[in-house]
This record gives structure tokens, C-alpha cells and sequence, in this order.
């Protein structure tokens, strides 16, 4: 795969803490907040990275997450989308107290693998199930910031069309700059569309064929990324042109 | 200096001590780079290659016969899970390298799918490590590692390579599939030793 080579600083430049400032925050649906931040010294990122997030309490105690960047790269400012756990420590302050103003510390960007180049001359395809949307998410935005030409088509689990986020954005793609978007809808559909997960019939209408190399990103919770990466594999793709990335536990 | 969030108040792990960063999860999250790789125990081998290119290989059927200990230990993610008292079965890497001559202070272990992670020596001794094939009293399921992954648990667990396949012994340190993507040499939850630099 032609590719160019990935700027090193943002994969093993040092990392201090930065104090990140909440300027905006948009509630994607009934579980998920976007928060913009604002970071003096960020240096940007490569589209699919995470960061460290730090909150502290007044009385010293903190507790730290990672969490995957939404935004396309820039520097000094980027965008979080945050799925609240009810049994979270971290999330639902983020999806829920906090408010623009308040500060945390961050430091990043983190992972140089579940990256994509915006210089990469293969199409490009990202399996999202659920918040696993995120980071190809900032890939989706970097291909636009980029005015990529390379295909890009996204195959994007839900339990129901409320759970989809940036839903009007990702609306706009398929018509503004061809973005193909297949949405799978797990629990319940729209009427008459009846709901169903990930399978081979989906893989093979709506992903770039294996003679055409894409590159491919699939992140979501572990049983998603399983069963898509097992699926992509027996249609044919090559195990190193799938870069996954998981959140949640296993039942074992 | 941390800064304060306001409205923040966190919730504690009670007499739970967990390295710095750190909090207590119940579930097994799984981390991987790329599909889960299908290894198959008939085909599956072992293999330590010392400095000099000396080998010592074992099957599927020579390691599970060689001695085994059952392993309770808590593991440390650098994505900040640590999961307590888990319950492995495997081989210990004294047993593995019982009889090995070598000076080489460092490990580059290599796994069936290409991933491969580095570590000192010394670290791999002393009943600190094992290549570990059960988990919770069941054959190590292929999302964590199976057949057979390494276990270093007093180090970050990307050091702990799923589907290992052998361990190469190295004069001089040389960096791993994510130490060579800025994730720190050695790796030491309790000095929180993540990301290069740390």
C-alpha cells in the first residue's frame, strides 16, 4: 500500500498534560454529548488517534479514560463525542455535568495505528458499531479537510435510528461529496425496513471489493468488530489491510 | 499539577489499590490490532532462538505436557483497565528457558499474526512470566490470545502478546509493533510508564 510516511512526532512525540477548556457541547442523542475543547499547545492529530483524559476532584482524587477524537486534525481545538455509561465514572460527567468553561487535563494524541493518511491512494472503508463511529469519524472530516478523491464508504451498526450520531452531517456527505452509507439498524428499523446486524450480503453490496485494496477501519464493541472482521476476511480481504479498534468487555 | 473539574467527584475503588491512572473493571476488555488470527493447535509451535541462532521448539502436545502452574494475578491495561485475581494455567518461561545459555538481556516475543512486543530478560525470570493457555480453568478463548499467549502481569499488558509463538533472545534492546508506535520500552503500571518519555 502506497503510502506517505506518517508525521513521527504525533506517534512518539512527548506527551505532556494540557489543560483542555469545554467551549461547546451538542447532544448527539439521548446518551451521546460532542464536546468541543479548546487545548493550548495540541499539536493536532492523525485522524482515527485517541487522547488521555484526567479529571480531578476538588479533593485531589482523579480518574483517567481514553477517548477517541471526532474531529478532523487541527491544532490547539479538537472534538470529543462521549457515550454516558450509567455505571461510567468519567463519561457521565462528560456526556452530562459538565458544561462549557469547565477544564480538564489531556494529554495525546495516542495510537499510530488505527490511523488513516489522507495521502493513501485506496478506498476507504470504516465499520462502525454504535460510539465505535468516533475516530472514523475524524477520518470522514480529514477526508473532506483533504479533499480526498479516494472512495470512502461507511457501513455503521445501530441499535435504532435515534442511536445514530452526526446524523444530518453524515446525511450531507452522501450528497455534498459522495460518501456511501449503509446503515444497519439492530434492534428496531424504520417501518417496513426490518432490523438486522452485520452479514455477508451486507459486506458484499455495500463494501469495496478485495481486487480494489482499501484500506479498512472497524471499531465498535467487541462482538461488532469480531463479526465484521471475520466477515471481511472470508469475502476476501487481506487480515493486514483490516486495522480494528474495541471498546467494552467480553463476558469473559 | 492537576486541574480541578468542577463538578467532578469521581468514584472511589475503596481499599482497592490500583496503579496510578488506573480503574477496576469487571469485564474482559479485549485490544487488538487487527482480525483475530485463527492459530490452530495442530500446526500451533513454540520456538526460543537464542542470540546465536540456537532453537529450542516445542508442539502443541510437547508444551502442554511440559509442567505447568496454576497463575492468579492482577493485569494492568495502559488503557487504563486493571482487572484483579485473574485465574490462568501455563507454562512458566523458567521452565522454557531451564537449560538455555545465553548473555542476551532483552526478549523480542513474536506472535502468530505478526504483532511482536520487547522486554528485558530479567523480566521473563524469576517466576514472573508464563506462556499461558487457560483462562478461568478453560482453554484460552482466540479474542484473548489463544491458544497460548504470553503473561507478564507486573507489566502493561500490550507486553502480555496474544497468540505468541516464540520468544527471541537479543544482545541489545530493539523496539516492539507498539514501543516503535511511542508506547514506552518497559512499560510499569505502578510508575505509570505509558507512552515514551513517561
Amino acid at each position: 500500500m502506497a503510502r506517505a510516511a506518517v508525521p513521527g512526532r504525533l506517534i512518539s512525540g512527548p506527551r505532556p498534560w494540557l489543560v483542555a477548556t469545554i467551549k461547546a457541547t451538542t447532544d448527539e442523542t439521548a446518551t451521546a454529548r460532542t464536546l468541543v475543547v479548546d487545548v493550548p499547545g495540541w499539536p493536532g492529530h492523525l485522524p482515527g488517534q485517541h487522547a488521555d483524559v484526567r479529571l480531578t476532584a476538588e479533593d485531589g482524587y482523579s480518574a483517567q479514560r481514553s477517548y477517541s477524537i471526532a474531529s478532523a486534525p487541527e491544532a490547539g481545538r479538537l472534538e470529543f463525542t462521549v457515550q454516558r455509561l450509567d455505571d461510567g465514572e468519567v463519561s457521565p460527567y462528560l456526556a452530562g455535568i459538565a458544561e462549557p468553561g469547565d477544564r480538564f487535563d489531556l494529554r495525546g494524541p495516542i495510537g499510530g495505528w488505527f490511523t488513516w493518511s489522507p495521502e493513501s491512494a485506496q478506498p476507504l472503508l470504516l465499520l462502525a458499531g454504535g460510539s465505535g463511529l468516533v475516530p472514523l469519524m475524524s477520518m470522514i472530516r480529514a477526508h473532506r479537510a483533504a479533499k480526498s478523491e479516494v472512495p470512502i464508504g461507511l457501513i455503521y451498526s445501530v441499535r435504532s435510528p435515534s442511536d445514530v450520531i452526526y446524523a444530518s452531517e453524515l446525511s450531507e456527505r452522501t450528497l455534498s461529496s459522495p460518501l456511501s452509507l449503509t446503515l444497519l439498524y439492530t434492534r428496531s428499523a424504520h417501518r417496513g425496513v426490518p432490523p438486522g446486524r452485520i452479514n455477508a450480503a451486507v459486506i458484499a453490496a455495500s463494501a469495496f471489493p478485495p481486487d480494489t485494496a482499501p484500506d479498512i477501519f472497524v471499531c465498535g464493541p467487541s462482538g461488532f468488530v469480531e463479526a465484521a472482521t471475520s466477515l471481511l476476511v472470508e469475502a476476501g480481504h487481506a487480515p493486514a489491510t483490516i486495522k480494528t479498534e474495541r471498546f467494552g468487555p467480553t463476558g469473559t | 499539577m492537576n486541574t480541578i473539574s468542577r463538578g467532578f467527584t469521581g468514584r472511589r475503588p475503596g481499599d482497592v489499590k490500583l496503579p496510578p491512572g488506573q480503574y477496576l473493571e469487571h469485564g474482559f476488555p479485549v485490544l487488538q490490532t487487527g482480525p483475530t488470527p485463527s492459530v490452530r493447535t495442530a500446526t500451533w509451535t513454540f520456538t526460543i532462538t537464542t542470540e546465536t541462532g540456537e532453537t529450542r521448539r516445542w508442539d502443541w502436545k510437547q508444551f502442554t505436557a511440559l509442567p505447568s502452574e496454576d497463575i492468579t494475578v492482577d493485569i494492568h491495561c495502559v488503557t487504563q483497565w486493571s482487572k484483579l485475581a485473574t485465574q490462568w494455567r501455563g507454562v512458566s518461561v523458567d521452565t522454557l528457558l531451564d537449560g538455555v545459555t545465553t548473555d542476551a538481556g532483552y526478549v523480542m516475543a513474536r506472535s502468530y499474526g505478526g504483532y511482536t512486543t520487547n522486554l528485558p530478560l530479567p523480566d521473563l525470570r524469576d517466576g514472573q512470566a508464563w506462556v499461558a493457555y487457560e483462562y478461568d480453568r478453560k482453554p484460552l478463548r482466540p479474542e484473548h490470545g489463544g491458544p497460548a499467549r504470553l503473561l507478564v502481569p507486573h507489566l502493561y499488558f500490550w507486553k502480555s502478546a496474544k497468540w505468541v509463538t516464540g520468544l527471541d533472545l537479543m544482545p541489545t534492546d530493539s523496539r516492539g509493533f507498539w514501543e516503535r508506535l511511542g508506547y514506552h520500552d518497559y512499560g510499569d503500571p505502578w510508575r505509570e510508564q505509558r507512552y515514551q518519555g513517561d
